[in-house]
């Protein structure tokens, strides 16, 4: 039964069978989620491109810098997905004292607007609204826009911080922000200017938000208050400190991969498997015979297991990682021809065949193990779960660790559990 | 079987193998990869197949130190120091002018700091791995000269994987990269893999035991077990064989790299942490 479900999982989305189209019905685990269970390929496979930044903190002041880290990843990510990447991944990560910005582009192959787009320091600008900008105008070329705004000279660079923080009398959510002496200055004259219109405050010329101005404030520090969650507050004030709280980065690795070598490394890699599988059976049966042809069965059903695996865990399958899945096939055999060794052996010294078997089974089961526990120990410290800064944790190394973990768990399943309950059902047949 | 007779001409195979390793890593040391040693690796196709001078032209007039140019038919693959956006895309005007459907399948460029880094990372996961790897067996045993004899036969291999890609990379251009290493860490656990079963084996029949001669043990326990080291090593070669002549290019070299590991780690199961594990018994003696 579990081998149906995971021969219909591993189905292609469309195929023809005797001359008709069947179409793979939409698979997901769940109705709510809009995760489907396609594979997941990583960037070497789908092609894009991965850029890794310095971040030069030097600058920053220490109690400000988890925030401007933040910061600064909010506003890459806000930037990436305006570049229309729906899968962007942008990671900080600290390296020997030294953060860096990791930014992953599926499907991009002309990254050069991108790295600009990235490298760029982010503008945060205030600027006043004169008049109510008029709701019925369509198109942008009737209005001017400057005969309804007007700057303030308010930059980034007046802005000390903006922190999310709960109103002391209400308890709801506002942000604060605290202005340098400079800035005081600026944003008490805007405030005079524009009071009882709105201020209007744009990041990289997109409008974040245009609070009312309520009253002149002097002291440079103003609150402004709305709907705002805690959820929403962090993300405004992330928006506002990426323009004050600026960092600069230095692009130190860029790589760009072209779709078809993926596709290419895909289809040979397919077909090496598929060769290399039928290797393997010819061996097993001419080895072993009837038995070796059982463990082809449970070989195959180890296969469409893996994949299933891969496709429920969303496991992002690089190009090492389909060697790692080839090389697990092959290795999935061993605890089978360590079984089948130890019946002959007890075949050997007068056991019946059942018997045979069944001891086999229980006796292999300690080298198995030992065996196989190597590999884990290789697998876990190439994996490096626990993101262990003196590791390796570039994506092709974890991506062939995972497959080859996942193989070894999966092998000893199907090898023990499987090939036993197939040999079992089957041999009472033959016998 | 008394395979344990052989034991001279596994010394001699495996003195010869370390030795070749040695002298190859010193005289032809190794190529590394941008992984390791920074710089930049550029890779497209030009349909019209111009000249290798007509890039190299391109090189010398943008100042940029070329390391070496490889043409496969229409595909160029170019290694070359690191740079920044600005001077690729220079480059890319430079080279769409000789040809204009000239297209992009890989460009990676990294600083030199993060290669020194990936050294030292290496370098951590090796010692880690062996360590884990020996307190393992000599727990697990019990026995000092069974973990040693495992660790030996697990340098054994390293070496030669080591010194068989110094070659490769001197004669076929293979590279150290970070795969390299991934296939390395690899090959120290396939390499114990064969050995624990074998060890289990000569554990297992010790306990039946009660006057050991450690030869005539460590005969019974191979003969026993050969027959499932090499069937199981062979299922794994067919695997990796059929990855290295039918695989992509990408990952050549990495599954070459595994196949070596494998056959040494299960030639090295026998004819090296056996005799050695042999050899500490009788000294004891």
């Amino acid at each position: 039964m579990a081998t149906f479900v995971c021969l219909v999982i591993n189905l292609p989305r469309q195929f023809t069978l005797f001359g008709r189209t069947l179409y793979k019905p939409n698979l997901s685990l769940n109705k709510n989620s809009t995760s489907n269970l396609d594979l997941r390929l990583g960037l070497d496979l789908a092609g894009g491109a991965s850029l890794l930044y310095e971040i030069d903190t030097s600058q920053s002041k220490p109690e400000d810098l988890s925030q401007a880290l933040e910061s600064l990843k909010a506003n890459i990510e806000r930037r990436v997905n305006l570049f229309g990447v729906s899968e962007a991944n942008v990671q900080i990560s600290k390296q020997d004292n030294q953060y860096r910005l990791k930014v992953e582009l599926p499907g991009v192959t002309d990254v050069n607007d991108a790295i600009n787009l990235i490298g760029q320091t982010a503008t945060l600008k205030f600027v006043g609204q004169i008049k109510e900008f008029p709701l019925e105008a369509t198109s942008s070329a009737e209005i001017n826009f400057d005969d309804y705004y007007q700057d303030s000279g308010i930059n980034g660079s007046h802005l000390v911080r903006a922190t999310p923080q709960p109103n002391p009398q209400t308890g709801v959510m506002e942000v604060a922000l605290e202005f340098n002496s400079e800035g005081t200055k600026l944003f008490e004259q805007a405030t005079t200017t524009f009071l009882n219109k709105r201020l209007a405050i744009f990041l990289d010329d997109e409008l974040i938000s245009a609070p009312l101005v309520q009253v002149v404030i002097p002291d440079g520090k103003a609150v402004i208050s709305g709907n705002f969650d805690i959820k929403t507050a962090k993300t405004f004030s992330a928006q506002l400190n990426a323009g004050a709280l600026t960092l600069p980065i230095k692009k130190i690795q860029e790589q760009q991969i072209g779709a078809t070598l993926g596709q290419d490394t895909i289809r040979k890699g397919l077909r090496a498997g598929l060769v290399g599988l039928g290797l393997v059976s010819f061996f097993m049966i001419g080895n072993y015979g009837y038995l070796g042809a059982i463990s082809v069965i449970s070989l195959i059903i180890y296969s469409l297991f893996t994949l299933t695996i891969y496709r429920i865990f969303h496991i992002t399958l690089t190009f090492p990682g389909i060697v790692g899945f080839i090389l697990s096939i092959g290795m999935a055999v061993d605890s089978n021809i360590l079984i089948f060794e130890r019946m002959k052996e007890e075949i050997r010294a007068g056991q019946s065949w059942n018997n045979a078997m069944e001891l086999g089974f229980g006796r292999a089961w300690n080298s198995i193990k030992d065996a196989n526990i190597c590999t884990i120990i290789t697998g876990l410290i190439l994996f490096n779960p626990f993101n262990w800064s003196f590791l390796n944790s570039s994506g092709m190394v974890r991506g062939f660790a995972v497959t080859l973990l996942i193989g070894v768990f999966l092998g000893i399943f199907t090898g023990v559990v499987v090939t036993r309950n197939l040999l079992r059902v089957l041999a009472h047949k033959k016998i | 079987m008394n395979i344990m007779k052989y034991r001279p001409l596994f010394y001699f195979i495996s003195i010869t193998l370390i030795v070749a390793s040695i002298f190859s890593i010193i005289f032809w040391g190794f190529k590394y990869s941008i992984d390791f040693s920074g710089g930049s690796s550029w890779q497209f196709t030009l349909p019209s197949q111009p000249d290798k001078n007509q890039l190299e032209e391109i090189f010398q007039k943008q100042k940029i130190p070329l390391h070496s140019i490889s043409q496969n038919n229409d595909q160029y693959t170019l290694k070359f120091d690191n740079i920044d956006t600005n001077q690729k895309n220079n480059l890319v005007e430079a080279v769409t002018k000789i040809d204009s459907e000239y297209s992009e399948s890989n460009f990676e460029t990294l600083g030199p700091l993060l290669g020194r880094e990936l050294l030292k990372k290496t370098i951590y996961a090796l010692i880690l791995s062996a360590a884990f790897l020996l307190i393992f067996i000599a727990t697990r045993f019990n026995d000092a000269s069974f973990g040693i004899s495992a660790i030996l036969a697990m340098l054994h291999d390293t070496i030669i994987l080591l010194g068989t890609f110094s070659a490769l990379g001197h004669f076929f251009g293979a590279e150290i990269d970070a795969l390299f290493v991934t296939a390395l860490l690899t090959t120290l656990s396939s390499s114990t893999h064969d050995t624990v079963v074998t060890f289990d084996r000569i554990r297992e029949l010790k306990s039946h035991q009660t006057k050991i001669d450690w030869k005539q043990l460590a005969n019974r326990a191979v003969s026993e077990v050969i027959v499932r080291s090499i069937n199981n090593s062979m299922t794994i070669i067919f695997m990796l064989l059929a990855l290295v002549f039918l695989g992509a290019d990408s990952t050549r070299w990495f599954s070459t790299a595994l196949l070596i590991g494998v056959i040494c780690g299960t030639y090295s199961s026998v004819g090296v942490a056996i005799p050695l594990m042999l050899l500490s018994k009788k000294n004891k003696k």
